[in-house]
């Protein structure tokens, strides 16, 4: 699997925010076995050089993210200086157009992913399910596709679940992630199913009761929901059907 | 001269980016600078001038999802 020229052989993606404690989230992303972990920028606090020191520790892919941004500026501006200070040109674009639901500003996407990407960017956007809106995304230079699954930390999972089907057969060669949203490993291993190509995911393993426990529990989902997806999931029947042959059945009358 | 770091005013006499750094004992190495919503490079950092009411965001990796 290629995100763009990159080859990944984990297919979660973990974010960072949130943990009991920077031993928890060093542990949390050792256990998932994930290639690619999500980390923001912001004003310097206390916590700031400890995080610095795990960050190079991990030795993980950086996926910085635009997180907060609610401007084509914002998230420019945001987006250069995360390329400095992580030393990538991934970003994970999300320009949000409301505060309460942070369901993206498609608007307001399209156009900083264009100059993000002119810019020489890899923009991994966080958009919705809409088809249109990621047609132009990939015309603006996106090769992923990162639709929602559900508003962001809500653990909803995946809100939409037709929608992301179609999006899935209508973009067939774009790998598609879904970020946001996922609560529970069945609805990660769901989206698997359907063919999705990756999970980002966060507060679900953040907030649980033992981190380290459910990255491991989202390691196995995705694996697994990715497996079935390749196995090729039976179809449904509306009547029982006798999995065990009749032939040779005993009579006991 | 008064700026904004970060939010806060603050009163300073250096001159460019560089010097305001030097004078707060930020190490320019970990963090990314914008200033009046522009981003900054850290190569132009001796060259950039400060100037009375600028708005510098002083920026460090932090956790994200």
């Amino acid at each position: 699997m290629m995100f763009y020229d990159h080859k990944i052989n984990s297919r979660l993606l973990l974010g960072t925010a949130g943990y009991p404690s920077p031993e928890i989230l060093s542990d949390a992303i050792i256990e998932s076995q994930t290639e690619i972990i999500t980390v923001s920028l912001r004003r310097e606090g206390k916590a700031g050089a400890s995080f610095r020191t795990l960050l190079n520790q991990v030795n993980k892919k950086f996926l910085p993210n635009t997180a907060g941004c609610h401007t084509v500026k914002e998230a420019v501006t945001t987006a250069q200086m995360a390329r400095e200070l992580f030393n990538t040109d991934w970003i994970k674009l999300e320009v949000i157009g409301n505060a309460d639901t942070l369901q993206p500003d498609p608007f307001a996407l399209v156009e900083a992913a264009r100059i993000l990407t002119q810019d020489g960017f890899k923009v991994f956007p966080y958009t919705t399910e809409d088809l249109i809106v990621g047609e132009k995304l990939l015309e603006a230079g996106c090769e992923v596709l990162m639709p929602w699954g559900a508003p962001i930390g809500s653990g909803q999972g995946l809100r939409n679940i037709e929608a992301l089907r179609t999006m899935r057969a209508y973009f067939k060669n774009v790998p598609l992630i879904v970020d946001a949203g996922i609560g529970s490993p069945s609805q990660a291993a769901h989206a698997m199913e359907i063919g999705f190509d990756g999970i980002l995911l966060n507060t679900a393993v953040a907030k649980a009761k033992d981190p380290i426990l459910m990255a491991a529990a989202f390691r196995d989902a995705i694996v697994a929901g990715h497996h079935a997806y390749r196995a090729g999931i039976m179809e449904k029947r509306d009547m029982a059907y006798a999995s065990t042959p009749i032939y040779g059945l005993a009579d006991f009358n | 001269m008064n700026i904004y770091l970060n939010g806060n005013l603050l009163t300073t006499s250096a001159k460019t980016l560089s010097e305001l750094l030097k004078e707060q004992n930020i190490d320019s190495t970990v963090v990314a600078a914008a200033m009046n919503g522009d981003f900054v490079p850290r190569h132009v950092y001796e060259t950039t001038a400060v100037t009375e009411g600028s708005k510098i965001e002083i920026l460090s990796p932090m956790q994200g999802g």
